[in-house]
């Protein structure tokens, strides 16, 4: 029963915390840059507006490209329930733990490229085709930062990493945890497409990734889009927060623990996403030839993490 | 790799069934006997083998997948794909090698189930993915990709078919190619864990090459996907395909069923290896790898990590219950309008328009240009200037570095000296009873 209620409670938070987190970020740069910026709740109230509106399809998209959004927004909530979120125990950890995490993101992924590709149009093309570069190339990091941190814990199962490294004394300061904290976060940039990877606002034909492969989609796909892509953000956040932080999270689900965690949860995000800003204000978006430099440097700083593993070891 | 040549040459000129065969059953004879060899015939093996199979496997597996990426003929990308799946075998093998000789039986249970279950999965996929080729092949009459798209509409069911091989190919939960893999990742991460020694440190890089390949692996099938059945024909004959005959449909539905059983219920089908990595390893898993009464799986060690692909499906199913409560609170008034694909403008979106498998893959091109060498020719017929030209023509290639820089040398090599001995074998009896002579003083030198 009580299974039950976290469960619902988990996918309940992160359908209502994703858009949220969205229009935070986008609220916090817009100040950051002397902007007034629109209101934290724009995105969860756009989405809304789009799900009410009528849909105009592709005439040349096959049944792949009204699939994908369902796809698109179901995987991430999957992935979501799978994480540990306001308790160290995720309510469906039995599922798998981070290599399911990383499979499933692939899942989504794939087919949000194909429908990027299914209208035939040359900008979805490009999306599609930029997109899985970028993650090709973004993935060993990834996988290397997630190996560093499930061998440390000796497990990949995601509550247990969380729990494992919630009984060790405070590791903020040991360098395989920031290294792979730092490689990790260079991902999250890629995997949300973020401005040194790509830019969230722009509809500028030529540097659009993400924007580009969802430009024929509207009324309720696209809003299945844009909340699927949130979720995604959200989930790789609190991923960032609670391995490498997990102070504060709640052990026990007792309704006092579950309040204090969702507050200590909500106060990391906050954080993250004040450093996400700060990255997006402060830098200018890369040459897409250059993103693969960034993302080697992520490669290179997961394998010192893992260096620093064997040798500490 | 670096003994791959003959693959890609082979696949194509082979029926499609027949080289669904090849690749389900002939290149899985080589794993056979290196099986065989390895765990049986030669005993305790030295340490050096293992690292050495998980090397090649390592390298086989990510230059095959990129070299995949860079075809645009169906069939030769997925006989690129083989080579790239046989090094992901090779990768449990070496690992079981590895494990071997450090007295880890349970793990090396552990990575040569792995293997097995990956070459069992191989041959189910990429038989489908043949058998979909042959169709797609059969329709539209060309085995070149930039000449179809469209397919999904005019074959909606061997789209479905080779849909369900790709995400099974790319590794993609919930299919059988994730589970396999997941046990290869379980075994190198807890290969790293519990081995001492220096040479550990290449499970996670193993590993993280794994990952690459996976990726790589995607984008591969996404542009084989989306490039063959989606968007608008490219040529006249893909514009006139048809669904192929339920005799074909037929087979593809079966392995497409296999891929989909062997996806979800992984905890069955592993019981029926264990005794053969218990003979060979000395070490049965037994239930070790099954939890919760086979809902879920687990590596070993059920802390290590577990996997429910069942799991992943259903709860899955179970959420379609938050589009459709939004749908059934918001949008049950809404209409769908079909329209044309927006052209910015212009008078109708033409094939032509379309992302090309070359352009898809170009940026992987570009970031492993050091690798490809790729060539491009570019020839204008214009007017008054090049950026309003009256024709085009573009050429570009891609060069296999084993076969231009190892492969062809050596034929030249070997051609060219034996033109040289030529000169020895004149023709006159007299010239050869003088080598024969001459052979005979040397060697009665030799036994003084």
């Amino acid at each position: 029963m009580s299974k039950l209620l976290s469960v619902l409670l988990q996918t309940v938070l992160l359908l209502a915390l994703a858009p949220l987190l969205s229009g935070l970020i986008r609220n916090w740069k817009a100040k950051l840059q002397n902007r007034r910026g629109p209101r934290i709740w724009q995105p969860l109230v756009d989405i809304l507006k789009f799900l009410r509106k009528d849909m105009a399809i592709s005439a040349h998209a096959s049944w792949v490209f009204s699939f994908a959004p369902y796809v698109v927004f179901i995987v991430p909530l999957l992935v979501g329930l799978m994480v540990p979120m306001i308790s160290a125990q995720a309510p469906l950890s039995l599922f798998g733990g981070a290599l399911a995490v990383i499979g499933l993101l692939a899942l989504g992924r794939f087919f949000l490229a194909l429908g990027g590709l299914d209208p035939g149009s040359a900008f979805g093309g490009m999306g599609s085709s930029r997109e899985m570069t970028i993650s090709a190339v973004a993935e060993p990091a990834m996988m290397l930062a997630i190996f560093t941190v499930a061998i440390s814990a000796g497990s990949t199962d995601l509550s247990h990493i969380v729990q494992s490294s919630q009984a060790s004394t405070w590791k903020l300061l040991n360098p395989t945890h920031l290294m792979a904290f730092a490689a990790l976060f260079i991902v999250m940039l890629a995997e949300t497409g973020r401005i040194p990877v790509d830019n969230p606002a722009t509809h500028l034909e030529l540097t659009m990734i993400h924007e580009a492969m969802i430009l024929e989609y509207s009324g309720r796909y696209l809003a299945f889009m844009e909340w699927g892509a949130s979720i995604k953000q959200l989930v790789l956040m609190t991923l960032l927060a609670n391995i490498f932080f997990p102070a504060g999270i709640a052990t026990e689900m007792t309704p006092i623990a579950a309040g204090c965690g969702l507050a200590v949860f909500l106060a990391k995000l906050l954080v993250l996403a004040g450093a996400v800003v700060v990255v997006e204000t402060t830098n200018a978006k890369l040459r897409l030839f250059r993103v693969p430099d960034l993302l080697s440097a992520a490669f290179a700083l997961a394998t010192l993490a893992l260096m620093f593993t064997f040798l500490f070891q | 790799m670096p003994l791959h040549v003959w693959l890609p040459a082979a696949h194509p000129v082979a029926p499609s069934n027949i080289s669904a065969l090849m690749s389900g059953v002939l290149i899985k004879t080589g794993i056979y006997g290196m099986t065989r060899v390895f765990f049986e015939f030669l005993g305790s093996p030295p340490n050096w083998w293992g690292v050495t199979v998980l090397a090649i496997g390592t390298i086989s597996a990510v230059l095959g997948v990129l070299y995949a990426l860079m075809e645009h003929d169906l069939k030769r990308l997925l006989a690129y794909h083989s080579i790239e799946n046989i090094g992901i075998i090779l990768i449990g093998l070496g690992a079981a090698l590895m494990f071997l000789h450090t007295n880890h039986a349970l793990l090396a249970s552990l990575a040569l189930i792995a293997a097995l279950y990956h070459t069992i999965n191989h041959a189910v996929f990429k038989s489908l993915l043949f058998l979909g080729a042959g169709a797609v092949v059969h329709a539209a009459h060309t085995r070149n990709m930039e000449e179809m798209g469209g397919l999904a509409k005019r074959m909606p069911r061997t789209a479905l078919y080779f849909l369900v091989g790709a995400v099974a190919i790319s590794a993609l939960p919930p299919l059988n190619g994730f589970v396999s893999e997941w046990l290869t990742y379980q075994s190198l991460l807890q290969g790293f864990g519990k081995t001492t020694s220096l040479i550990r440190l290449m499970f996670p890089f193993s590993g993280a090459m794994l990952a690459l390949t996976s990726a790589l692996a995607a984008a591969c099938f996404v542009k084989a996907f989306g490039i063959t059945f989606l968007a608008q024909p490219r040529s006249d004959h893909a514009a006139q395909a048809r669904e192929v005959s339920p005799s074909m449909l037929g087979g593809q539905a079966v392995l497409t069923i296999a891929c989909i059983f062997l996806g979800l219920c992984p905890t069955l089908f592993l019981l029926l290896f264990d005794p053969v990595t218990a003979q060979l390893t000395g070490a049965p898993l037994g239930s070790a790898l099954s939890l919760a009464n086979g809902f879920a799986l687990s590596g070993i060690d059920p802390q290590g990590g577990t996997v429910s692909t069942l799991g992943i499906t259903l709860g899955g199913l179970c959420l379609v219950i938050v589009p459709f409560m939004l749908w059934l609170l918001l949008a049950q008034r809404t209409r769908i309008r079909t329209v044309p694909t927006w052209d910015c403008g212009l008078r109708g979106l033409t094939p032509k328009m379309e992302y090309t498998a070359t352009g898809f893959s170009k940026p992987i091109r570009m970031i492993f240009k050091a690798l490809f060498r790729a060539r491009r020719e570019v020839q204008r017929d214009y007017d008054f200037s090049p950026y309003f030209a009256r024709t085009i023509r573009f050429e570009s290639h891609v060069e296999e570095v084993f076969l231009t820089r190892v492969y062809r040398p050596l034929n030249r090599f070997v051609l060219r000296t034996s033109r040289r001995m030529r000169a020895l074998q004149a023709g006159s009896i007299q010239a050869y009873l003088i080598y024969i002579f001459v052979t005979l003083l040397l060697l009665l030198l030799f036994a003084l």
